[in-house]
């Protein structure tokens, strides 16, 4: 049956088979498309005309360079140079600039602002939120509540060598394990906990004793916090009297801190990014929520 | 074969060597385990152990059980197909495929809201990715390839499988590989390189795998009772052949020891890129393009019972096809080290690819001349030419995307994973819906699938679903890349790149929708099998199904 390859023609195009026939499958004669022969054709035609031009086929020890010596690297090296020269006069003004003199130029200002914006994306949104909203154990930046400081020179500070970070320069200091370290014991750091929350006008558990928590809090808090919990940010100890909380205000997270200490890590970005950045990102800080506004 | 009763009943050699390699194999497996360096090494050598243990015993078992002779190639004149391990791998495809969609319907989830992964390592996205792409790919895919090409190559060459134990070994050693392959990643078991990463033992173990199939396959090819090797077979040999130099290729690796899980491949640096994405590349155009365009070949014209387009145009685009798409991998490495005149190379062919591709879409579509009406009334063609309409869209979206122009804007964005999704969901799994539709009533001897109407859903169900899937990764691909490229007026980028993830939320979202309704149509395509294959009507007389051209 299958062996004989005559033609047959199919009733209804009219097309001759090609005589064979697979589990009842057979072919038409059918010729290629035009149009698909010639689009084929002319990508090919396109592909030698690419290989003349551009860079194309290996040889020995080099390769084919193309009509006009193209190379990716010096395109973008090229991009690069032409973004620099763009930016280059108000880069330069930036670098030579005091902080307090860039914020007096307002043309000046927006531009260390925009790359400001531009880095804090890249370096600080990861933690701080694209806006500088902050999330837990992350500060916010756009509220007045400053943990080491909301002046340019503080916040440049904070920038350049961070806090608890591998510089020798960083902000040192951490809220010690009050609990875990056997200095207070569970029902004292339970009174002291609900003496924080009455601070900043929270509600306090029933049966409470206020009194020895204030107590305690003076003897061991104080120091740092200050006698009306009102923070120090010398030694970036948060303010306990307002209504911003850097973990939490509900009493298990207050006694989360105490029990096991606190001391969120700030990396320093010196030598990551250069001055001129680090100049631009203090501005943008800083126009985010910088100094006391009240 | 009356007269062959009376001869003793013996062994074959096949039967007593692989009993005794795979107890060889499985003791071996027992010391790896004892001494292995890691417990989840050790756990792989004991399922390696237990299932080369229960080859051995299945071995011996079934030869009790077995009449002294072999089954014959032929009955009455007629083939006696091997259709065992057909069904078997079919019912694999169906079951992998199901469980592959769902992997991606959780990973997209993940996407969209990060803490379905519940904080645990084994339900990660860097653990269940792979384990998405290589279910549906190797998984569904594979079985679906391995399950139709045994299918074809018998019925077009009118003989039955070669050897009596391979075909079964191939079937299961393939899924075997599988488990490995998925057990593995959910343990933290890679060598991270993408749609290639099970360890060295599994690369081992499925090349063995693969030299059988390849064996199988083209014993069967020469074995054939036809003057000449239909298309589809060519398609399927190119697969198989090209996929086992790929799989060496790019697996290339030396283990830290037998006891290690771990290995180091032989290639650096770019040039391990360069390798890397010619195995990767050509994973899309031998694995998911070759193959399922043999699937094209056969079950198309099968179904429309209609002659093939044109049979010039198949021969012209097969080599084509096979001859260009081995150089277009570097168009994934656009703008990175590989140097320029490998990435014009990359480009240019793959622009070249363009006509080729679509000679398989224009031969299966015109194959339908004389039998669009049946669109109307045969849902199962249409999810075939419904395929093919994608695999023409993907084609030309593919050459497009690898001019480098359009690579600037579109490269490791979401529009690449859209551009995937319309040929896998689109193409690939359509195809492969088609062809299980018509395998399981074939292979069963069942007059019908028990339900039209449900073929009917899950096309227009799981349609939906890639059209929410591909335009939503349009949109979030080209917004994406949009962005990261915009700057602003003094020569700043515009956007954080936290930014630009936040803006991909709506699409993600969009994306798992089109997943839910995927995944939906899936299981009600393994419902129908279900119900086919344990309460629809067997045909009276299992006969040849009707023939179109009468064969003389």
């Amino acid at each position: 049956m299958a062996h004989e390859t005559k033609e047959q023609v199919d009733a209804v195009t009219g097309v001759t088979t090609t005589g064979h026939s697979w589990d009842g499958i057979s072919e038409l004669n059918n010729p290629l498309p035009r149009w698909w022969l010639w689009s084929f054709y002319l990508t090919i035609l396109w592909s030698i005309g690419y290989w003349v031009v551009y860079p194309a086929w290996p040889l020995a020890t080099s390769y084919t360079r193309g009509l006009f010596n193209w190379q990716s690297r010096e395109a973008i090296v090229a991009d690069l140079d032409d973004l620099k020269a763009q930016r280059a006069s108000m880069t330069a003004q930036l670098a030579r600039s005091s902080l307090d003199a860039i914020k007096q130029t307002p043309e000046l200002f927006a531009f260390a602002r925009a790359q400001g914006k531009a880095a804090f994306g890249d370096n600080c949104a990861p933690c701080h939120g694209a806006g500088g909203g902050g999330a837990k154990s992350y500060p916010n930046l756009n509220d007045d509540d400053w943990l080491w400081g909301g002046s340019l020179a503080q916040i440049e500070q904070t920038i350049r060598y961070g806090a608890r970070s591998t510089s020798d320069k960083g902000h040192q200091g951490s809220m010690p394990a009050f609990g875990r370290d056997g200095m207070l014991k569970r029902s004292e750091l339970s009174n002291v906990a609900d003496y924080v929350r009455s601070l900043s006008g929270l509600a306090t558990e029933k049966g409470a004793d206020l009194a020895a928590g204030a107590k305690i809090f003076a003897d061991n808090c104080a120091a740092c916090h200050g006698d009306k919990g009102q923070g120090s940010q010398d030694l970036g100890a948060p303010n306990l009297s307002d209504k911003i909380w850097l973990f939490g205000s509900d009493k298990a997270t207050i006694m989360e801190g105490l029990w096991n200490g606190r001391g969120g890590v700030m990396p320093a970005w010196e030598g990551r990014l250069d001055d001129t950045t680090i100049k631009a990102l203090t501005l943008y800080v800083h126009s985010l929520g910088g100094d006391q506004r009240r | 074969m009356t007269h062959a009763a009376t001869s003793p009943k013996s062994m074959t050699f096949g039967e007593a060597g692989s009993a005794l390699a795979f107890a060889a194999l499985a003791l071996l497996c027992i010391i790896i385990a004892a001494k292995a360096y890691t417990p989840e090494y050790a756990f792989h050598a004991y399922l390696f152990a237990a299932a080369s243990g229960w080859a051995a015993f299945k071995i011996v078992d079934r030869f009790y059980d077995r009449p002294a002779q072999l089954p014959p190639r032929e009955i009455n004149g007629k083939p006696n197909y091997n259709m065992g391990p057909v069904k078997f791998a079919t019912i694999a495809g169906v079951f992998w495929g199901v469980a592959g969609f769902t992997i991606g319907l959780l990973i997209a989830s993940q996407l969209a809201f990060p803490a379905l992964n519940f904080d645990t390592a084994w339900l990660s996205f860097g653990r269940m990715r792979p384990l998405h792409t290589s279910a549906v790919i190797f998984a569904f895919g594979g079985n679906v390839l391995i399950a139709t090409s045994l299918y074809v190559v018998q019925r077009t060459s009118r003989a039955r499988l070669v050897g009596d134990i391979a075909p079964w070994f191939v079937v299961l050693g393939y899924n075997f590989f599988i488990v490995i392959a998925g057990t593995g990643y959910l343990l933290g078991i890679t060598q991270g390189k993408e749609y290639a990463e099970p360890e060295w033992y599994a690369d081992l173990w499925l090349t063995v795998v693969w030299v059988a199939y390849l064996l199988v396959f083209l014993g069967t090819v020469m074995r054939r009772k036809e003057p000449h090797i239909y298309v589809a077979n060519w398609f399927y040999l190119a697969f198989i052949l090209t996929i086992a130099v790929l799989h060496l290729g790019n697996n290339a690796a030396i283990p830290v020891s037998i006891f290690s899980p771990k290995s180091y491949i032989v290639w650096a640096g770019v040039q391990d890129a360069m390798v890397q994405w010619w195995y990767g590349h050509n994973a899309v155009g031998f694995f998911l393009t070759a193959g399922f365009l043999a699937i094209m070949y056969y079950f198309i014209p099968k179904r429309a019972e209609r002659p093939v387009y044109s049979y010039r145009l198949s021969i012209i685009h097969f080599w084509a096809l096979i001859f260009l798409y081995i150089w277009a991998g570097p168009h994934h490495l656009h703008y990175t080290a590989l140097p320029d005149w490998a990435q014009t190379l990359g480009m240019t062919f793959s622009i070249m690819l363009w006509m080729p591709s679509w000679g398989g879409m224009i031969n299966g579509l015109m194959t339908l001349s004389g039998a669009w009406d049946k669109l109307r009334t045969d849902p199962v063609l249409r999810l075939m030419v419904v395929s093919v309409a994608f695999y023409g869209m993907a084609t030309f979206e593919g050459p497009l995307m690898s001019v480098k122009a359009v690579n600037t804007l579109s490269h490791y964005t979401d529009w690449t994973i859209g551009h995937v999704h319309s040929g896998a969901l689109g193409w690939v799994a359509y195809v492969s819906f088609g062809a299980i539709y018509c395998l399981v009533p074939w292979l069963w001897n069942k007059e019908r699938l028990y339900s039209l109407k449900a073929v009917s859903w899950h096309f227009w169900i799981s349609t939906l679903g890639i059209v929410l899937y591909i335009s939503s990764m349009w949109v979030a691909g080209i917004l994406q890349g949009l962005m990261w490229r915009a700057y602003t007026s003094l020569g700043f980028l515009e956007y954080s790149f936290i930014e630009t993830v936040e803006a991909m939320h709506p699409f993600y979202v969009i994306r798992a929708l089109g997943g839910v309704l995927f995944v939906g149509g899936s299981l009600i395509m393994a419902w129908n099998v279900w119900k086919t294959i344990t309460s629809a009507k067997d045909i009276a007389v299992a006969e040849e199904r009707p023939l179109l051209v009468a064969a003389e």
